[in-house]
């Protein structure tokens, strides 16, 4: 199928860096229609298989997630208590009580401290990891499957076997106290002091095997002839990881600290299978999601509950397309524009 | 012709091996990796180890070890017909979510990573925006959505929405290895004749295979483990999924602690089994399977 676009673009995006000069002209004498200037035209066939190939999961996607979250910014207007047609139109009434109710910041506030100490608890610990599985050790694959198992278990399973461990009279304080440290026990899931470091453990716990996971996945991606090289000219280990690994791994590290940041801001599951809806506020790990669901659907308020989802997303939203615009711009820039590397 | 950048680092496999005989004897880096596997594996031997004790065994001594070993807890969870229904509704649902995240997910990334057409980037931002969409901010309106579809109590009442949620993920992960596959191969293949669509299957999906099987395990586990939209959507006992099923099993017995852990422990066999099988080939890289 003779696709002009397809020729040119794939020309004008090729890497002449790996062709050495002798060799490289072959290549280059290959389509010598201009290829900048075809860029915009697609050419139908071109436009059925992009319909084609991506329509399904427009089509599901836009079904599932948007009309959905759309609908629920609609509900946000209303007092609604979820049967039949949402009638009584409030305007802007469940959101001015939603910034005037304190346990609402608070639980803002709680997202905050999670969000931060996620990033700063998990991003050092799982690049220092990464870097240790990829070397060449005994056992590696073993050592890679174990640590990921936490992040297997689902989030049901590790809130029923932490609350059970962290209980009082759990196995946490009877374990200290069986080796001296007595004094160390403490009521790790209701002393507002303490609960949010023990969420944060648990979170860190959980989540760090995917850190690792993608990690690993971006230093594959890197040549080994780069540290090789490195090698070859004296520079040390660390010279090596500081100079070459790290710098390239930035993309992965800041795709991982976006992700990262908006699964703090979601978290619900384990705060609420842990903490259930009412002591996770006095225990001050409640979280915006856990008290959606406290004060929306369980109360049935579900046109309150609604606009609290809108809140959420709208936090989310822009932290994202601050951090996309500020962060994440010259990874997708390469991205979205075909980029040379 | 990129045969003379390969060759190079077979210049100097000295310096390579090197390095490895050295880390091979690193005691510290042994004793890191000792620690960090004991750490992330306490809390999962706890649940399994209590499963063996009996609930005075685990009031008199939380932290201690079964003596004796009771084998009855598992065993009554297993001869027990609740237990099998759940982990076939997991499966069910699990395989199906997966299916349908690859396979929409590969196609809607192979647009984005080698097409170029007007409406790409607002494409690409409209899946990467889904990532801020939690399925609490939609859980709402999708249990009225459901509902009004006639999926209640149905296992495609969750699965739908789960292939749809998965695919944000999906999409960031695939497209930059779908773009890394180097244009040299389209090229060639071009010059053989080979269209878009022959290049996408007989070239891209054997390429994105670890990819694909890195989103393919994400889209797994996430359903495997999902908890808020069963929680709406099935009501009826008989389609419990395995969270639902331990939620519910915990709070029906919760004062036989130890029946609860065996219950919990053996609900994560499946997905622990899944993930090893496959562990392997997810840190395969893209760059390895194109060089060789």
């Amino acid at each position: 199928m003779a696709d002009p676009t397809r020729e040119s673009s794939s020309v004008s995006r090729g890497s002449p860096v790996v062709l050495s000069p002798g060799e490289g002209s072959a290549a280059v004498g290959l389509p010598s229609s201009g290829p900048r200037q075809r860029r915009r035209g697609v050419g139908w066939p071109a436009r059925l298989e992009i319909a084609v190939l991506s329509g399904p999961a427009i089509i599901i996607f836009l079904t599932f997630v948007i009309f959905p979250v759309a609908m629920a910014a609609y509900y946000g207007f209303y007092a609604w208590k979820g049967y039949g047609v949402p009638t009584n139109f409030i305007g802007l009434k469940n959101y001015v009580t939603i910034f005037h109710d304190g346990l609402f910041l608070d639980a803002l506030n709680h997202n905050a401290t999670i969000v931060v100490l996620s990033l700063v608890m998990q991003g050092p610990a799982a690049i220092g990891l990464a870097l240790l599985l990829n070397k060449k050790i005994r056992g590696k694959s073993v050592v890679r499957v174990l640590i990921f198992v936490p992040y297997v278990v689902s989030e049901v399973i590790v809130g029923t076997g932490w609350s059970l461990m962290l209980q009082t009279t759990g196995a946490v304080n009877d374990l200290l106290k069986n080796i001296g440290l007595g004094g160390f026990a403490h009521d790790w899931l209701s002393d507002p002091k303490i609960a949010i470091w023990s969420l944060m453990v648990i979170i860190s716990w959980k989540y760090i095997g995917f850190a690792v996971l993608l990690f690993l996945a971006g230093l594959q991606g890197i040549p080994a002839e780069l540290s090789e090289a490195a090698a070859i000219d004296g520079a040390s280990y660390w010279q090596t990881q500081r100079r070459i690994t790290l710098p390239l791994l930035g993309p992965t590290v800041r795709i991982w600290a976006f992700l990262s940041i908006i699964g703090s801001l979601q978290l619900f599951d384990l705060v609420y299978i842990i903490w259930g809806q009412y002591v996770s506020s006095t225990a001050g790990t409640s979280t915006m999601a856990t008290y959606m669901v406290t004060n929306g659907r369980n109360s049935g308020n579900f046109g309150y509950g609604n606009a609290v989802a809108v809140v959420l997303f709208m936090i989310s939203l822009v932290i994202a397309l601050l951090y996309q615009r500020f962060v994440l711009r010259r990874d997708t820039e390469g991205a979205l524009t075909g980029g040379t590397e | 012709m990129p045969a003379t950048t390969l060759d190079a680092p077979a210049q100097v496999p000295g310096s390579h091996r090197e390095r490895a005989k050295r880390d091979w004897s690193n005691p510290t880096i042994y004793f890191i990796a000792l620690l960090l596997v004991a750490t992330m594996l306490a809390p999962v031997v706890y649940i399994i180890i209590g499963g063996f004790r009996t609930n005075s065994q685990i009031t008199n001594s939380p932290a201690g070890l079964p003596s004796p070993w009771e084998i009855g807890n598992y065993l009554n969870v297993l001869k027990g017909g609740v237990f099998w229904q759940e982990v076939l509704n997991s499966t069910i649902s699990a395989v199906a979510t997966t299916v349908g995240v690859v396979v929409l997910g590969l196609m809607a990334s192979y647009v984005l990573a080698r097409y170029r057409f007007r409406g790409r980037a607002a494409m690409y931002t409209l899946f990467a925006a889904g990532l801020m969409f939690p399925m609490t901010v939609a859980i709402t309106p999708l249990y009225i959505m459901i509902k009004s579809l006639g999926l209640m109590n149905s296992l495609p009442g969750i699965i739908l929405p789960q292939i749809a949620f998965g695919l944000p993920t999906t999409v960031i992960i695939l497209v930059p290895f779908l773009r890394a596959i180097p244009n040299e191969i389209e090229e060639a293949a071009a010059i053989d004749g080979c269209s878009r669509l022959a290049f996408f299957f007989r070239m891209v999906v054997p390429l994105s295979v670890p990819g694909v099987i890195t989103v393919g395990i994400l889209a797994f586990i996430g359903s495997w483990n999902n908890y808020l939209l069963p929680l709406f959507i099935l009501n009826d006992q008989g389609t419990f999924t395995l969270p639902l099923g331990v939620q519910a099993f915990a709070s029906q017995y919760s004062v036989d602690t130890a029946k609860v852990l065996a219950f919990t422990s053996l609900s994560m066999i499946p997905a622990l089994v899944f993930f090893s099988l496959f562990e392997r080939r997810i840190v395969g890289g893209l760059t390895g399977a194109v060089k060789g």
